[in-house]
C-alpha cells in the first residue's frame, strides 16, 4: 500500500543539529494525530472491538523526538509493545495501525497474526517480533552487526522500557555491542513502572543509563517530555554510531498515564493524584505551548491539526470496522520457507 | 435515531448504566462518549454513533440493561446511517444444574483478558464466602432481585438450589410486586460509588459477615495523663510544630500491651491463629475521600514523641490525599479515635483480617467515687471489639487492662528532654 | 469457587501452615498478581514472603532454586507460560538434576507456577502451552489441573513435594470453571489421573481446558446413544499408566485430546504406552486431537478459533472413533 508519506527526517543530523521550527511543527501535528489515535483504540477496547491495547500516552515526545533524529528508510527500528508513537512518527497511517488493533484483513505488520503494533515493516525498517520483554535487545545488536558487515550506513535503534533493563538478555546484548563498537542506540523509555513494579523494586541505581559506564559506553538521561532534548541526545548518539564509535544508552524519563495495558487496573498500585500530577507535564501540550511562544503555531492551525487528526482517526475507525476478518485459507502459510508443513 | 447498548463481545449479555456524560439537548459529535456502563469485564464508555443532538435519555444510572436495548435517542441531520448487522450473542448451552467437584464450564462469563484479569471488577453476588451458586440459581435470583446470601440452602452441604430460590420468591407473598430496580425520583439523589467507597463497603460487609464479634468497655482515669499533656502541649508545639494529643500515649500503651498479649496482634488463619511478629498499628482517619487507615509500622519501637510525629504526618498526608500504598498496608491492629467526634461509647467494626479494634472515646470530666468519696476525674472509655473465634473475654480483658493500667499509672513517658 | 480462587486458597493455606513457603514473581505483591492469584497476600504475609521481582525470568527460577536448596519452599510464579523459556536453563538444566546429581543429598523443593493456554485472544505470546518440554525431563514433576477441586489439592501437594514441580494453570479456566471445593486442608496425590465421567463405548484422555470441552461434547453425544469415559490426566509427569491402561482396556477405543501441538505432544507418549501394553484390547487405532502444525496461536478471532479445540471438533472425532 504505497502512499505519500511526509518526510520525517530530511538531513542527516550532525552532533549539534537541532530541530527547525518547521520540523517541530510537523512533530506536533504528528503527536496530535497519535494522541487522538491512542485515545480511540482505548475506547475500542472498552467496546470489545480491540482485545488488547497498550497506550503510548505520556511517551510521545520520547518516541517521536528519537525517530526524527534518524533516517527513515535507512535506519533500523527495533520496537517494543508501547511504541505506537514510533509507528505514527515513521508515517504509518491510522488505518494501517488500527487494522492491527481490530485484527482485520490487510493488517500490514503481521497479517493480524500478532498483537497490534507487532510484526515487521520492511520499507520502514520496523522490527517488533514479540512481546516477550527484552528479547529484542540482542536481536537489535545482531542487526547492527549485520548492517556493518554489509557496509551499510545504517544505525539500529533499540527501544525498551525500564523493566527490560533487568532482563539478562539486556545485559548480554549491551555488553556485546560495546565490545564490538556496534552502530546501535539503546533508547530506554523509563516510565518508572514495569506493570506494577516500581523502579525502586526494579533496580538499585537511579537510572538505567548509569550502567552504561559498566559496559564501556556513554549513557545520558534526558527529559522524555522535551522533544528537542530527546532529539539532540539521539542525534548525538546516532552520529557516534555512524562514525564507528559504538553504542550509547539514551534514557528518556517519561510518565505512563494509563495502566500497563487494557487488562491492567493501576488503581491497585498507583494513586490517582500522582497520575494527575504527571499529566500536567503532558508532552503534547508542552510542545504546543512551545510552538505558540515561538510564534510558529496559532490557534487556527492548532484547531486544524486537531480536527484533521480526528477526521483521519474517524475514517480509520469506519474503514476498519467495515473491513473483514482474515480468511483461514492462509492459516498454514509461512511456517517454513518451502511451503506448508506436513500434517 | 435510536441509540442501542452495543454488543460488546460473545459472552457479555448486559450492563449496568453508570454516569451520563451528555445531557438531553447537548450537541454530540460522532464517537463522543455518551454514557459510562459497567459490564462484568470492565467499565466502558458508549460512544455516539452519529453527530447530532441528544433528544432523550431512556435509561437511568443504576439500571441493568441487556445488550441491544435502546438507551437513548438523538436527532440527526440528513441520512440515517445504515445499521451494521450486530453479532448475535452466543446462546448459553443448558448448563447442568449441579456444581460438583468436576465443576461447570461457564458460558455467560467473560474470560480473563489476553494479558491480565482486566480492570476493576464489580463484585458478583456469588463471591459470598464458602458459597457457590449454580448458573440456574444466579439467573433466577437476578431476574427476581433476590439476595442469595439471605437464603438457607437445602442442597448438599447447605447449597442453595433452584427450588430454594423459587420458594423464596413464592413466599415473598401476595401483594408484593417483584421489586423494580429503584430509579431516582425528585426526592432522591443518587451518588455513584467512588472506588474508595466501594472498597470500604466491601471490607465492612466482609468483616461483619465473617467475624463473630464481642465487645467490651472499660473506663480509664486519664486525669494525670491529661494534666501531663496540658503541661507539655505548648513546648511540643514549639519544638515539633505539631499538636500533642492523648492519641500517641494511647498508641504507646497499646503497643506495649500487644507485646504482652500477642494473641491480640494476630489474624484468623482458618485452621490456625496467625501471630504477627511486627506491631504495626493503624490509625483510622476520616479523609475527604472516605475512611482510611494508615499504619505506623513497628509502633513498639517508637517513643511518644516519635509516635506523635508519625500520627501528625499520616493525618496530614491523608487529608491531602498523599498517602502512599505502603502507608496503608501491613497493619496488625487498629485504633479508632471516636472520641474526636464526641463519642463516649461505640462498637467499631474490626478491620478485616485483624482480630480486634480499639475505640478511644472522648475524655470527659465525671464525678467518680474514690475511697468512698466523690471526686471529679477525667474519664476516657476504651471500647474493644474482638474476634471471638480467636480471643475470649479473658484475653481481650487482659489486653485492655494492660492498656488501662499504663494510661492510669504514674510513669515517665519520656517527654522531658 | 473458580480455578483461580482455588489456586489462591491453596497457596494461602500453605503459606499459613508452613513459614518456609514464600512466593516470588513479577507483580505478585502490591498488585496481587495480574490475575489476582495472590490478592491480599502482601497484606497478610508481608514483603519478606511475598516478593515483587525485577523483570528477569531466568533469575526468578534460579533464585528460587537456590532458596529451595537451602531449606525454603519457594513458589516461583512466571507471569505467563510464554515467558517460561528463559527458565529452561535453571529448571530443566539444573533443578531437575539436583537430587540425582548429589546422590540424594540435596533436593529442590520448589514450585514453578504459570498460567498457560489460549482462547483469550492472547496471540503468539500469551497463549502458549509449554508442558510437553518439561514433561520430557525426569527429575521434574508436571501438573496440569482442570478443576478448582483438583487445583487446590494438587497445588498443596506440589508445595509440599520435595522435588521441583512445574504447575501449569490454564488461564481460560481461571474464571470460566467454577466448582465445589471443600473448606480446609486436603491434598490430591501427584501422579494420579481421575475418571471424570464413566462410560463404555470410547475413552477420551485429556487434561486442562480440554477436559471441560470433552465433557460437554460427551454430554451432547449421549443423545446419540454414545457412552464416553473421560480420563483427566491431571499429572503429565509422572503419567498414571495404570489409569491410562485401565480405560484403554475397558473400551478398546481411545481418543487423546490436548490444546498443545499434536506432534510431539503428550498424546504421543500416552499412545505409545497404550500400544505397548494394551495392544490386544484395542478395537480401533488410537486417535489424537491436538494443536495444528503452526508455531503459535494467532491473534485475530477466526485464526485463533481455527487453532483452538472446541466441542464440535471433539464431538466429530468422538463420533468417528465410535463408528470405527
Amino acid at each position: 500500500m504505497q502512499r505519500d508519506r511526509p518526510d520525517v527526517a530530511g538531513e542527516r543530523p550532525g552532533a549539534d543539529a537541532s530541530l527547525t521550527d518547521e520540523q517541530l511543527l510537523a512533530v506536533y501535528q504528528r503527536m496530535v494525530l497519535c494522541r487522538t489515535l491512542d485515545e480511540r483504540v482505548w475506547m475500542l477496547n472498552r467496546q470489545g472491538k480491540a482485545a488488547i491495547v497498550a497506550s503510548a500516552q505520556g511517551h510521545e515526545a520520547a518516541q517521536m523526538g528519537s525517530v526524527w533524529a534518524l533516517k527513515r528508510g535507512t535506519d533500523l527500528f527495533y520496537l517494543y509493545y508501547r511504541d505506537l508513537a514510533v509507528l505514527v512518527a515513521l508515517g504509518m497511517t491510522p488505518t494501517e495501525i488500527m487494522l492491527g488493533f481490530v485484527a482485520k484483513e490487510g493488517e500490514p505488520l503481521s497479517g493480524a497474526r500478532q498483537f497490534p503494533v507487532h510484526g515487521v515493516h520492511a520499507d520502514l525498517g520496523i522490527v517488533n517480533l514479540s512481546n516477550v520483554v527484552g528479547t529484542q535487545i540482542p536481536q537489535a545488536v545482531g542487526s547492527a552487526m549485520a548492517s556493518r558487515m554489509r557496509g551499510e550506513d545504517a544505525v539500529t535503534i533499540c527501544y525498551f522500557g525500564d523493566g527490560a533493563a533487568s532482563v539478562g538478555d539486556c545485559h548480554e546484548g549491551m555488553n556485546f555491542a560495546a565490545v564490538h563498537r556496534l552502530p546501535i542506540v539503546f533508547l530506554c523509555e523509563n516510565n518508572g513502572y514495569a506493570i506494577s513494579v516500581p523502579l525502586s523494586k526494579q533496580m538499585a541505581v537511579d537510572s538505567v543509563a548509569s550502567r552504561a559506564e559498566g559496559y564501556g559506553m556513554p549513557g545520558v538521561v534526558v527529559d522524555g517530555t522535551d522533544v528537542v532534548a530527546v532529539y539532540e541526545a539521539t542525534s548525538e548518539a546516532a552520529a557516534r554510531a555512524r562514525a564507528g564509535q559504538g553504542p550509547t544508552i539514551v534514557e528518556t524519563m517519561v510518565e505512563r498515564y494509563l495502566p500497563h495495558t487494557s487488562d491492567d487496573d493501576d488503581s491497585r498500585y498507583r494513586l490517582r493524584e500522582d497520575i494527575e500530577e504527571a499529566r500536567k507535564r503532558d508532552p503534547v501540550k508542552i510542545l504546543g505551548q512551545k510552538l505558540v511562544s515561538l510564534g510558529v503555531l496559532d490557534s487556527a492551525t492548532d484547531e486544524r491539526f486537531h480536527s484533521e487528526g480526528r477526521r483521519a482517526v474517524d475514517e480509520a475507525t469506519e474503514l476498519t470496522d467495515q473491513a473483514p476478518y482474515p480468511g483461514t485459507d492462509g492459516f498454514f502459510d509461512h511456517v517454513y520457507a518451502g511451503g506448508p508443513p506436513s500434517p | 435515531m435510536k441509540i442501542e447498548l452495543p454488543h460488546v463481545g460473545e459472552s457479555v449479555t448486559e450492563a449496568i448504566i453508570g454516569q451520563w456524560l451528555k445531557q438531553v439537548g447537548d450537541t454530540v459529535q460522532k464517537y463522543d462518549p455518551l454514557v459510562e456502563v459497567v459490564t462484568d469485564k470492565v467499565a466502558m464508555e458508549v460512544p455516539s454513533p452519529a453527530t447530532g443532538t441528544l433528544s432523550s435519555i431512556l435509561v437511568q444510572e443504576g439500571d441493568t440493561v441487556p445488550m441491544g436495548a435502546v438507551i437513548a435517542e438523538m436527532a440527526v441531520e440528513g441520512v440515517e446511517p445504515v445499521e451494521a448487522t450486530k453479532p448475535t450473542p452466543e446462546i448459553s448451552a443448558a448448563a447442568p444444574a449441579v456444581i460438583d467437584r468436576t465443576g461447570v464450564f461457564l458460558k455467560d462469563v467473560a474470560p480473563v483478558g489476553p494479558t491480565g484479569s482486566g480492570g476493576p471488577m464489580p463484585v458478583s453476588s456469588a463471591e459470598d464466602e464458602g458459597r457457590s451458586y449454580s448458573p440456574a440459581v444466579l439467573r433466577l435470583a437476578q431476574a427476581h432481585d433476590v439476595d442469595l446470601s439471605a437464603i438457607t440452602g437445602t442442597g448438599i452441604g447447605g447449597r442453595v438450589t433452584r427450588k430454594d430460590v423459587q420458594s423464596h420468591i413464592d413466599g415473598r407473598g401476595q401483594g408484593t410486586a417483584p421489586q423494580a430496580p429503584p430509579s431516582a425520583t425528585d426526592d432522591e439523589e443518587r451518588i455513584p460509588l467512588a472506588p474508595v467507597r466501594r472498597m470500604i463497603a466491601e471490607n465492612m460487609a466482609r468483616s461483619a459477615s465473617t467475624i463473630p464479634e464481642a465487645w467490651m468497655l472499660v473506663e480509664v482515669d486519664v486525669s494525670s495523663l491529661t494534666q501531663l499533656r496540658e503541661e507539655q502541649v505548648a513546648r511540643f508545639q514549639q519544638r515539633e510544630g505539631a499538636k500533642l494529643t492523648l492519641l500517641p500515649f494511647v498508641i504507646k500503651a497499646v503497643a506495649e500491651s500487644l507485646a504482652e498479649n500477642r494473641m491480640v496482634n494476630a489474624t484468623w488463619g482458618g485452621d490456625s491463629i496467625v501471630l504477627k511478629r511486627k506491631i504495626n498499628i493503624g490509625v483510622a482517619i476520616a479523609a475527604p475521600q472516605g475512611l482510611v487507615v494508615p499504619v505506623i509500622h513497628d509502633a513498639d519501637t517508637m517513643d511518644v514523641i516519635a509516635l506523635a510525629r508519625a500520627v501528625n504526618d499520616l493525618a496530614t498526608r491523608a487529608h491531602d490525599g498523599r498517602l502512599r500504598v505502603e502507608d496503608v498496608q501491613g497493619g496488625t491492629f487498629t485504633i479508632n479515635n471516636t472520641g474526636a467526634l464526641g463519642s463516649v461509647a461505640g462498637k467499631a467494626i474490626i478491620n478485616h483480617p485483624q482480630v480486634a479494634i480499639l475505640n478511644t472515646e472522648a475524655a470527659v470530666k465525671r464525678p467518680v467515687v474514690i475511697d468512698d468519696a466523690v471526686a471529679i476525674r477525667s474519664i476516657m472509655n476504651l471500647c474493644i471489639t474482638f474476634d471471638h473465634r480467636v480471643l475470649d473475654g479473658a484475653e481481650a480483658g487482659a489486653f485492655v487492662a494492660g492498656v488501662k493500667q499504663r494510661l492510669e499509672g504514674a510513669r515517665d513517658w519520656g517527654l522531658g528532654r | 469457587m473458580t480455578v483461580l480462587e482455588a489456586a489462591r486458597e491453596a497457596m494461602r493455606e500453605e503459606m499459613r501452615r508452613d513459614p518456609s513457603v514464600f512466593i516470588m514473581g513479577e507483580d505478585i505483591a502490591a498488585r496481587g498478581g495480574v490475575f489476582l492469584a495472590t490478592d491480599g497476600f502482601l497484606e497478610e504475609f508481608g514483603e519478606e514472603r511475598v516478593i515483587d521481582t525485577p523483570l528477569a525470568e531466568s533469575a526468578i527460577a534460579g533464585i528460587a532454586l537456590g532458596a529451595a536448596m537451602h531449606g525454603m519452599r519457594p513458589i516461583a510464579e512466571i507471569e505467563f507460560a510464554d515467558f517460561i523459556w528463559p527458565t529452561f536453563n535453571q529448571i530443566v538444566g539444573e533443578a531437575a538434576r539436583v537430587r540425582y546429581g548429589t546422590d540424594g543429598v540435596l533436593g529442590a523443593p520448589m514450585v514453578l507456577r504459570a498460567p498457560y493456554g489460549g482462547g483469550v485472544r492472547g496471540g503468539l505470546f500469551h497463549s502458549q502451552s509449554p508442558e510437553a518440554y518439561f514433561a520430557h525431563t525426569p527429575g521434574l514433576k508436571v501438573v496440569t489441573p482442570a478443576t478448582p477441586y483438583d487445583t487446590k489439592g494438587l497445588l498443596k501437594s506440589a508445595i509440599r513435594d520435595d522435588d521441583p514441580v512445574v504447575f501449569l494453570e490454564h488461564k481460560r479456566t481461571y474464571r470460566l470453571v467454577r466448582g465445589e471445593v471443600p473448606d480446609g486442608d486436603y491434598t490430591i496425590p501427584i501422579g494420579k489421573a481421575d475418571v471424570k465421567m464413566e462410560g463404555d463405548d470410547i475413552s477420551v484422555i485429556t487434561y486442562g481446558l480440554t477436559l471441560h470441552l470433552c465433557l460437554e461434547a460427551a454430554r451432547n453425544l449421549e443423545d446419540e446413544g454414545l457412552s464416553v469415559e473421560a480420563l483427566d490426566l491431571r499429572t503429565l509427569l509422572p503419567l498414571d499408566k495404570e489409569a491410562i491402561l485401565a480405560t484403554a482396556r475397558k473400551t478398546g477405543k481411545v481418543l487423546i485430546v490436548h490444546e498443545d501441538t499434536m506432534a510431539g505432544g503428550i498424546g504421543g507418549e500416552v499412545s505409545a504406552i497404550i500400544a505397548e501394553q494394551a495392544f490386544d484390547h484395542l478395537d480401533a487405532p488410537i486417535m489424537r486431537l491436538g494443536g495444528p502444525q503452526v508455531p503459535a496461536m494467532p491473534f485475530s478471532p477466526p485464526l485463533e478459533a481455527m487453532y483452538m479445540p472446541n466441542t464440535d471438533k471433539i464431538a466429530d472425532a468422538m463420533r468417528k472413533l465410535a463408528e470405527h
